[in-house]
Formats: C-alpha cells, sequence, structure tokens
C-alpha cells in the first residue's frame, strides 16, 4: 500500500519541554489510521506537525510526496482542529461558502458537504446557537469542501454522543473506500477497535504500529484499553 | 484561486460577521454623533473652539474606533483557532488583511459620511477647503486605526489587554496630537514625542482642512505620514500572522 506519511526523527519542543521525541512513522494511504495515547502523549503535536502548522526542532515530515507546510498541500489535505475553528457570529451557510470561496469550490459542492454532515436543516442557523455536536460538524464540513486526499481529524468525536460517534465513523470508513486517507487522534480506546492500523503514543515516543487485531494477538487480550495498558507496563 | 478573491470573500464574511452585530455597528455609528454633539454643546459660549476641535474630531473619531474594533476582531481570530485553520488553506497573509482593511474601510466610510453629515449638516461646522477632503481623511484615518489595531492585535493575549492599549497607545496620542494645546505652546520634549506619533499628523491634515488658509507642502507630509505609518503597520502586521508557531 502507498505511503501517505512518512516522518522522520522528528523531535517537537514545546514550553522548553521535549513533546515529541525522534518519531519515525510512515501512515498508509486509503485508509483510516487511528492516533492513539493518553492526554498529553503529543497527539495534538504530531497532527500539527503534519499539517504544517507546527515549527519542529528536528526531523522530516513529508505529506503526499511533498514536505509538511507545502503550499501545494494547501488544496490537498483537510485539517479538522480539537475546538471547531469557525466562526461563531456566522450561519452555517455563511461559514461554508465562505470557506468554498477560498478553495474554489461552488454552491452545488457546499449543499452535498452540508447534506453530508446532516446539517442541512441547520444551514440558515448561526453556529453559535448550535449544540456542541452541530458545531463540530460544521467545523468537519468546511474541511470536507475541497475533497482533501489526506483528511487529518484531532479528536472529532469529543463530547459527541453514542450515534453520533458511530455515524461519524462510519462516514470516515466511506471516504477511506473512496480514496480518502485519515488520520484520526483520540484517546477513546474503543473507537481504536474501527480504525484499520493504529499508531499508539505515550510521552512523545510511538509505543506500537500495528492493526487492532495484531495487536490484541501480541498482548493476549481481547479488549483494546488492556491490551494499550499492558504495553504501556512493557508486556508483549 | 487569485489573490483578489480571497481578499474580496474574506471582506466580504468580515463585513457579515458585523452584520450579524447590529449593536456594534450601531455604537460605531451613533456614539461619534454623540460625542460631536456634546462637544458643541461643551462648546457652546465659544463657536469659534468648536470650529476649531470640531472638524479634527470628525476624522479622528473613525481612528479611535477602528483601532478598537479591529484588534479585537483580530484577537479572536488568533485565539479561535480559525486563523491557524485559515493558513492551512489556499490564503495569503496578505489576503486576510487586506480582506479585513477593506471591509473596515467601508464601514469607516459609512461612519465618517454620517459623523460629518450631522457635524456639517446639523450643527454647523464650516469647512475651509472640501467637505469630501475632510471624509476621505476620516477614511484614511480610520484605516491607518485599522492597521494599528491589526498590528497591536498581536501583543494582546486577551480581549482585557487590547482594551487596555486604548488608554495605552490612543490617549498620549491625543493629548499630544495639538488638539488640546497647539504643539507650538508645548514644551520641547513633548513637541518631540508627539512628531513621533501618528495622531499628529491626522490631526494636523484634519486641522489644516478645516482652516481656509492653503494647505501647503506640510498637509502633503501628513498624509504621506498616514500612509506611509498605514502601510507599515500593515506589512508589520503581516509579519506577525505566521503560518507554524511553536
Amino acid at each position: 500500500m502507498p505511503t501517505a506519511i512518512s516522518i522522520n526523527g522528528l523531535d517537537v519542543i514545546r514550553g522548553g519541554r521535549p513533546v515529541l521525541r525522534g518519531i519515525d512513522l510512515e501512515i498508509a494511504a486509503g485508509c483510516v489510521t487511528g492516533l492513539l495515547g493518553p492526554s498529553g502523549s503529543g497527539k495534538s503535536t504530531l497532527i500539527r506537525a503534519i499539517v504544517g502548522v507546527q515549527i519542529v526542532a528536528a526531523g522530516d515530515v513529508d505529506v503526499l510526496g511533498r514536505p509538511a507546510g507545502d503550499p501545494d498541500l494547501r488544496r490537498r489535505l483537510g485539517y479538522v482542529t480539537q475546538a471547531p475553528s469557525v466562526y461563531h457570529d456566522l450561519t452555517v451557510l455563511e461559514n461554508l461558502t465562505y470557506f468554498a470561496r477560498l478553495v474554489s469550490v461552488g454552491r452545488d459542492r457546499v449543499e452535498d458537504v452540508l447534506e453530508r454532515v446532516g446539517l442541512t436543516p441547520e444551514s440558515g442557523q448561526v453556529v453559535g446557537t448550535l449544540s456542541g455536536g452541530q458545531t463540530a460538524r460544521v467545523s468537519l464540513a468546511t474541511a470536507l469542501l475541497h475533497r482533501p486526499e489526506l483528511l487529518v481529524l484531532d479528536e472529532p468525536t469529543v463530547g459527541l454522543d453514542p450515534v453520533l460517534r458511530r455515524d461519524l465513523w462510519d462516514f470516515f470508513h466511506e471516504l477511506a473506500e473512496a480514496g480518502t486517507t485519515l488520520l484520526v487522534s483520540s484517546h477513546v480506546m474503543d473507537e481504536a477497535a474501527r480504525c484499520d492500523t493504529l499508531v499508539l503514543l505515550r510521552e512523545g515516543l510511538v509505543l506500537a504500529t500495528a492493526t487492532p487485531d495484531e495487536l490484541r494477538r501480541r498482548t493476549g487480550t481481547f479488549d483494546l484499553d488492556d491490551a494499550f495498558l499492558r504495553l504501556v507496563e512493557g508486556v508483549g | 484561486m487569485s489573490t483578489r478573491t480571497a481578499t474580496l470573500a474574506t471582506a466580504s464574511r468580515v463585513i457579515s460577521q458585523l452584520r450579524r452585530d447590529p449593536r456594534t455597528i450601531a455604537l460605531l455609528i451613533v456614539v461619534p454623533c454623540v460625542l460631536v454633539f456634546l462637544v458643541d454643546q461643551v462648546l457652546a459660549g465659544r463657536p469659534e473652539a468648536f470650529q476649531r476641535v470640531g472638524v479634527p474630531l470628525l476624522g479622528l473619531f473613525p481612528l479611535v474606533s477602528m483601532f478598537l474594533v479591529t484588534s479585537i476582531t483580530m484577537l479572536r481570530e488568533r485565539t479561535s483557532g480559525t486563523l491557524e485553520r485559515l493558513l492551512t488553506l489556499p490564503i495569503a497573509k496578505l489576503d486576510v488583511l487586506l480582506g479585513y482593511g477593506i471591509a473596515f474601510a467601508a464601514v469607516a466610510a459609512v461612519q465618517a459620511t454620517v459623523v460629518s453629515f450631522v457635524g456639517f449638516g446639523l450643527l454647523d461646522l464650516s469647512v475651509g477647503h472640501s467637505k469630501l477632503l475632510v471624509v476621505a481623511l476620516a477614511i484614511a484615518n480610520a484605516v491607518l486605526g485599522m492597521a494599528m489595531g491589526l498590528f497591536s492585535s498581536a501583543f494582546a493575549r486577551t480581549e482585557f489587554q487590547a482594551v487596555q492599549f486604548m488608554p495605552a497607545f490612543i490617549l498620549p496620542q491625543i493629548l499630544l496630537c495639538g488638539l488640546l494645546v497647539p504643539r507650538a505652546a508645548m514644551a520641547e520634549w513633548l513637541q518631540w514625542l508627539s512628531a513621533l506619533m501618528p495622531f499628529t499628523y491626522a490631526y494636523d491634515a484634519l486641522a489644516r482642512a478645516a482652516r481656509t488658509t492653503p494647505l501647503g507642502p506640510r498637509f502633503a507630509l501628513d498624509v504621506f505620514v498616514v500612509v506611509g505609518v498605514t502601510l507599515l503597520a500593515l506589512a508589520l502586521g503581516a509579519g506577525t500572522l505566521r503560518r507554524r508557531t511553536p
């Protein structure tokens, strides 16, 4: 399977402390990769390095054959930040229309995306009046407009109810089947089971890269939560 | 996408945001009118004094209000994560700045026109040169205020800090620009200090436009400084927009 992201010897220092320590990582194209780890393990920093907004101390990050942050990637990559980064004083439609103009897509595409994230009925509503889950979907929608080859999502399901989370994960798999590469971070292990590949991060180091099944086999446990704990404790 | 499309998209987005906030618009338009009226009333017994400060005030209000509105709006864009997201998309930093510039210049044009109407139409201010010149200077000052607001937003972490920039940066300039006391009557060190402040030139241009005497070469210098500082603040402001952050 071709590689979408390739990272060599990545070091990041934030606030005087090493957050990522010599990360080497390959992420395959066309599948859903889960980036898992406890809070503070460096997930968001790794994601920021991949989308090219993080100042890095050392190492190479290659994304879709280009160095991270390359202007060419701005049309090929979709980034959904942890906190929804949309304009709360604009309506759903006004938000999408603005981002659509920036990435040169038309009104049809805006309507398709609205439909896809289930926000058509709310399109005229000001974002500030929406629920947390709806706001998160507006943020997701703005990242889908230009049909990115690579979609990077930082904890997209935080604060969503179980039904919405299931729907969102179904949607991620639909996108992957259509050829999109997805990198999704989460600190909830039950979401790990829905990924094709897992990257486990702890204290700025890659603890393991494996499919959910491999991880279960290596650690001799079915439950991925237990599997992760065993890895952390050096078993398996 | 051509740079111009992203600039216009940003300008219309900022205008839409302002339109959702009718109270801010009302404050932007109504407050300067009320203040000019108050100045007129305070100086009721001294029409020549109102004549002297009235016209410069018409042109200085837009500077102050645009400075405040822009620094807070831009600070929100920086702290809410939308700026970081925006800069991962095909948009140049200049598009962001010019988009804001066009949007606020449009608001300033409305503000300056309404305040001028109150000053010239209702309060009988007279002006030696063209009234349109005063409106044009007011718009130029608004854009100057906007550019300084964009730049200063980089130095505030919270909206509380941003609001404090008003007494810190703006008030000393109002005190020293010549509006309260002619600069020639100030101590020499104050004259030097005021020569370093953009407000001094903005005020002087307006005061010259109000008088019946010829504008003179000093007027050209005033306009040059106002435009120059605007461009400098925009360039410095662009420097504070970073695609990569620590």
